[in-house]
């Protein structure tokens, strides 16, 4: 299967991209290659296969429930653009 | 046409853990902007998820509590959205293997009857930051706190059939989820949230209809209200020829309407695929069983024994359990009761105890009576000394301030009078101030006692016994 115009704009539009049409060809064309290897994957039997979550061959190892970090906002707000009482600002976003 | 209602609920349940859950940092409530947001919360490069292993703990009782499946294997996934409160632009949740699934939870409906609800799954996740928009002008500001604090999101079948089905099965979730101690339920907090899938078809009918699903409704009764002003709505339009389209309603308490929220919420597209950072959680049954094993007794369990221990109804019995701290306030009186039965403490939890709560908007946790002393108060019913009315002001006493029940009896002289010479006495006096009613009596007019008992507590003030002023009297009138 092959990415048309309208599935990449969909794309670009869930994942927040800007593509020229200038590009467009070229981001289709290795699109669809990618999509095409799936294909090809989804041609092989794997019922017999349990789905790979990880490529690792582990488990989650899990943490005590604990509170281990402190009130470190100050630094950390350095790097946003924005700050006003503490909050992040953002251009208003309307329910 | 004769229309059937589907419902099923998605509840957000928030967990009651001290960290997040993939983070150290604090979940508690109310803390000033962003103290609370670390760097793996924010989504930093270079910080890893590690997994709270009391979230995993306390999603597994609930799973064990509504008899699911516990996966021995289940896996987190990135659910893909971009919003200013979601700094790592996906959320980390559960898609494909959830840690629990296939359970299901008994309701008692209104006219007595059981009904089981199925359980589809129960997952965890992450929650999402605040956004707040009252402050600032054409701009948002963003507190992260709430960001990675654990969730666990509980999904049921489409098996709920009325607005009023769908409150009790919310209720009894909230209040399993208290009994397990797996989260506070507070609702003004946004500790337990629910949207609802509502869709009619005509009876008979095997296909689901369209169905719409409205968003964070936070009270049992905003979701009561908001079902059924959309069960009209789909109804409407469909008989007058249109059809339903499958969206997201947000539901406007003001105006006790749903609102379509089309258009804002672009592609419903989330593009899940399995967390890179997180491997798979693997629970053994050496685990499971050891939760199991530490499970509290549950509310269905509870509301049994209270029948069978204590001779409850059914219904008094359900009102009891429905809250744990409520059966907890109403086990310990009882076990501080001498002679007062069972039945007579129930009463008075569920009456005079629950107004004068409900009038200080207070939890039964800050009842300004102890278990204690209502137990000397209805063992003071029980052997005479206050007749109902009188408790009743010894109990206001109490819920005002004053010390103890004996205390505010021999404060106020509100001692009933069961000395059977003295009420003789007031009877007599009685009979002789009234001899026209006393000739009616003789004349066979049974209601004239009425009148009697009527005087006789008058003149003691209320504290005269009045069961032996009714022997005393029809002693005395059949002499």
């Amino acid at each position: 299967m092959s990415l048309d115009r309208e599935d990449i704009d969909k794309l670009c539009v869930l994942a927040r991209l800007k593509i020229t049409d200038e590009e467009m060809a070229d981001v289709g064309s290795k699109l669809s290659d990618i999509v095409e290897l799936v294909d090809e994957l989804q041609a092989v039997d794997t019922a017999s296969v349990i789905p790979m979550a990880h490529p690792l061959d582990r488990e989650q190892r899990l943490r005590p429930d604990a509170v281990t970090e402190t009130d470190d906002h100050e630094r950390i707000q350095k790097n946003a653009p924005q700050v006003e009482k503490a909050l992040y600002l953002v251009p208003k976003v309307i329910e | 046409m004769v229309w059937e209602v589907v419902i099923g609920l998605e509840i957000h349940t928030q967990l009651a853990t001290e960290s997040k859950i993939f983070s150290g940092a604090s979940t508690r409530y109310g803390a000033p902007p962003n103290s609370q947001a670390c760097l793996v919360d924010l989504g930093y490069p270079g910080v890893l998820p590690v997994l709270n292993e009391k979230a995993v703990e306390m999603a597994i009782k609930f799973g064990l509590a509504t008899g699911c499946e516990i996966a021995q294997r289940s896996v987190f996934a990135r659910k893909n959205y971009f919003y200013p409160d979601l700094p790592k632009g996906y959320q980390i949740s559960q898609y494909e293997l959830p840690i629990v699934h296939g359970g299901h939870l008994d309701i008692v409906l209104e006219s007595g009857d059981v009904k089981t609800i199925g359980i589809t799954r129960a997952h965890l996740e992450e929650d999402a930051g605040k956004s707040l928009h009252e402050d600032f002008d054409n701009q948002s500001g963003i507190d992260l706190n709430r960001a990675g604090t654990p969730l666990l999101e509980i999904v049921s079948e489409p098996d709920l059939r009325s607005a009023a089905e769908a409150g009790v099965y919310m209720r009894k979730v909230h209040s399993l989820v208290r009994y397990l101690g797996i989260s506070d339920g507070n609702m003004q907090e946004g500790s337990f949230r629910c949207d609802a899938n509502v869709s009619v078809r005509q009876k008979g009918e095997p296909k689901l209809g369209t169905r719409t699903e409205l968003k964070n409704l936070n009270s049992f009764r905003f979701v009561e209200k908001a079902i059924e002003i959309e069960i009209e709505r789909q109804i409407d339009v469909i008989e007058d020829g249109g059809k339903i389209v499958q969206e997201t309603r947000l539901y406007d308490s003001d105006k006790n309407e749903t609102r379509s929220m089309r258009g804002k919420e672009e592609a419903n597209d989330y593009r899940y695929f399995p967390d890179p950072d997180l491997l798979p959680v693997v629970v053994s049954d050496k685990a499971i069983e050891k939760l199991r094993s530490d499970l509290p007794e549950l509310p269905d369990a509870k509301r049994s024994r209270f029948e069978s221990d204590f001779g409850l109804s059914s219904y008094d019995a359900g009102v009891l359990t429905a809250q744990l701290d409520t059966a907890n306030y109403f086990e310990a009186t009882v076990a501080a009761a001498g002679d007062a039965p069972p039945k007579l403490i129930a009463n008075w939890v569920q009456g005079e105890l629950a107004a004068a709560l409900n009038q200080d908007n207070l939890d039964i946790t800050d009842a300004k009576i102890p278990a204690a002393e209502l137990a000397l108060l209805t063992d003071r019913i029980q052997d005479g000394t206050l007749s109902g009315k009188l408790a009743k002001e010894v109990f206001e006493a109490i819920w005002d301030g004053e010390d103890s029940v004996d205390a505010v009896i021999e404060a106020r002289g509100l001692k009933q009078i069961s000395d059977s010479g003295a009420i003789e006495k007031l009877v007599s006096d009685v009979l002789e101030q009234n001899p026209e009613q006393v000739q009616q009596f003789k004349d066979g007019n049974e209601k004239v006692i009425g009148f009697f008992v009527g005087r006789v507590m008058q003149a003691s003030q209320g504290k005269a016994n009045p069961k032996q002023v009714n022997q005393i009297l029809r002693e005395k009138l059949n002499e």
